[in-house]
């Protein structure tokens, strides 16, 4: 057994974590490719700094939103997925090229990609972990029922499932239902409502805002 | 390539784990591994095609015990020493070769935002003929090409339906490898749970899967 393998203590005062082994990695790397003027710093930290507080599901959530109170966007969101989301001013790298599928009383979509991690970006951010691993991505296609039960979602019967693999250059968005009992709520508010995993097809919008 | 990166329909991968409240990058040093590998890429000596191909080729133990972002920065060295853009022994020793010369970033942080809200499009607005048309039935081809394919295991030798012309994209198959970019139509094909996994899988549940025209033949 390596050094890797054994325990050691997360919180000890007297015994400093150690970087683990990628970290050491990605530092020497990074402090090479500076030393070569192949990667200028502050342009990692922008990237950083944009799919962590810039890009993520409240994206996604406002355009959910909006097309729950607008008729007319909803129509558009669903034929011409770029163009609508661009009105909110999302778009481009990972979203270059959307469709959003509508869930309703008797169709639920679910969004995968067995082949990689392909995901839009642009309207939730950059993928859970447990949406990139090996047990999501083999059981989306074959078992997409027993996938949604672990995630605590039991569709009836009649219900037909729709799974969308991501395996080209397309990405996919789900729209959720809007859940009954909300229909004096402002789009501002229903936003609030509206989680990541809904829009990836795991979960549905729950009327009194999300339980995780 | 029939590699393990192409998971749809595996068993044995064990339980889904969620976690509650996710952080974005769980290290700093996830982070700075997604930022180095997109900065990388404006260099534009590899393509996306050519990433995803690099990193399916990480051996099979290695690539289920390395995590994430770990895999990223193994297909990202690959593809620097591939194209000359590091040496191995500036890797080993870390630091620049003697006497090489120091370059100017390709991606400066100004660039940023609209290397994000550009993004770099696949789809080619050139005219090419579409072999199939919505509502057409379509086989998966049985092929196994040993380069980067972006047909499913799973969907080869099934029947579907098409759906949708979704247009004309690069071609990741002949792209990959740097043999050009190929155009041509992609399809979202609908294929029956059932004509995929038999009877166990519930009579009206279907799996879409966008599809590049080489990959379909008439059925």
């Amino acid at each position: 057994m390596t050094s890797r393998g054994e325990p050691h203590p997360e919180h000890d005062a007297d015994h400093p974590t150690l970087p683990s082994d990628p970290a050491l990695r990605v530092k020497a790397l990074e402090s090479l490719l500076v030393a070569k003027g192949l990667v200028d710093r502050a342009a990692l930290d922008a990237l950083v700094d944009t799919y962590e507080h810039k890009i993520g599901p409240r994206n996604g959530a406002r355009v959910v939103a909006r097309a729950w109170t607008d008729p007319a966007y909803k129509q558009r969101l669903l034929a011409t997925a770029d163009a609508a989301i661009g009105e909110l001013g999302y778009g481009g790298s990972q979203g270059e090229h959307m469709v959003v599928v509508e869930n309703t009383a008797k169709v639920h979509n679910l969004v995968v990609c067995t082949l990689c991690s392909c995901y839009p970006w642009s309207v939730l951010g950059l993928p859970p972990v447990w949406y990139k691993s090996a047990p999501y991505r083999a059981r989306s296609v074959i078992d997409p029922r027993g996938v949604l039960r672990e995630f605590g979602l039991e569709l009836a019967e009649d219900v037909e499932v729709r799974v969308w693999d991501s395996t080209a250059e397309l990405r996919y968005l789900v729209l959720p239902e809007r859940p009954t009992g909300t229909e004096g709520m402002t789009e501002a508010a229903l936003a609030q409502l509206v989680t990541r995993d809904a829009m990836v097809g795991v979960a549905k919008v729950q009327p009194h805002g999300a339980l995780k | 390539m029939n590699g393990v990166h192409d998971l749809g329909g595996m068993h044995g991968m064990g339980p889904i784990r969620a976690e509650k409240n996710e952080p974005v990058f769980h290290e700093a040093w996830e982070g700075r591994a997604f930022a180095v590998v997109r900065a990388m890429g404006a260099w534009r000596k590899w393509n996306l095609d050519a990433s995803r191909f690099e990193r399916e080729q990480i051996p099979p133990l290695d690539f289920f015990r390395l995590s994430y972002y770990e895999r990223w920065i193994v297909g990202l060295i690959g593809l620097m020493m591939k194209t000359g853009l590091v040496t191995r022994a500036e890797l080993e020793r870390g630091t620049p070769d003697p006497g090489s010369v120091k370059q100017s970033p390709a991606l400066n942080a100004e660039a940023v935002p609209s290397l994000v809200s550009k993004g770099a499009s696949a789809r080619r607005n050139v005219e090419v003929q579409a072999r199939f048309r919505p509502g057409q039935r379509v086989r998966g081809r049985t092929i196994h090409p040993v380069g980067h394919t972006r047909l499913p295991r799973y969907v080869r030798g099934r029947l579907g339906t098409v759906d949708k012309d979704h247009g004309v994209f690069v071609f990741p198959d002949t792209n990959a490898l740097f043999l050009g970019e190929q155009p041509q139509h992609v399809y979202s094909v609908r294929f029956d749970a059932r004509e995929l996994w038999g009877e166990q899988a519930a009579a009206k549940d279907s799996v879409y899967v966008d599809l590049w025209d080489d990959y379909l033949e008439p059925a």
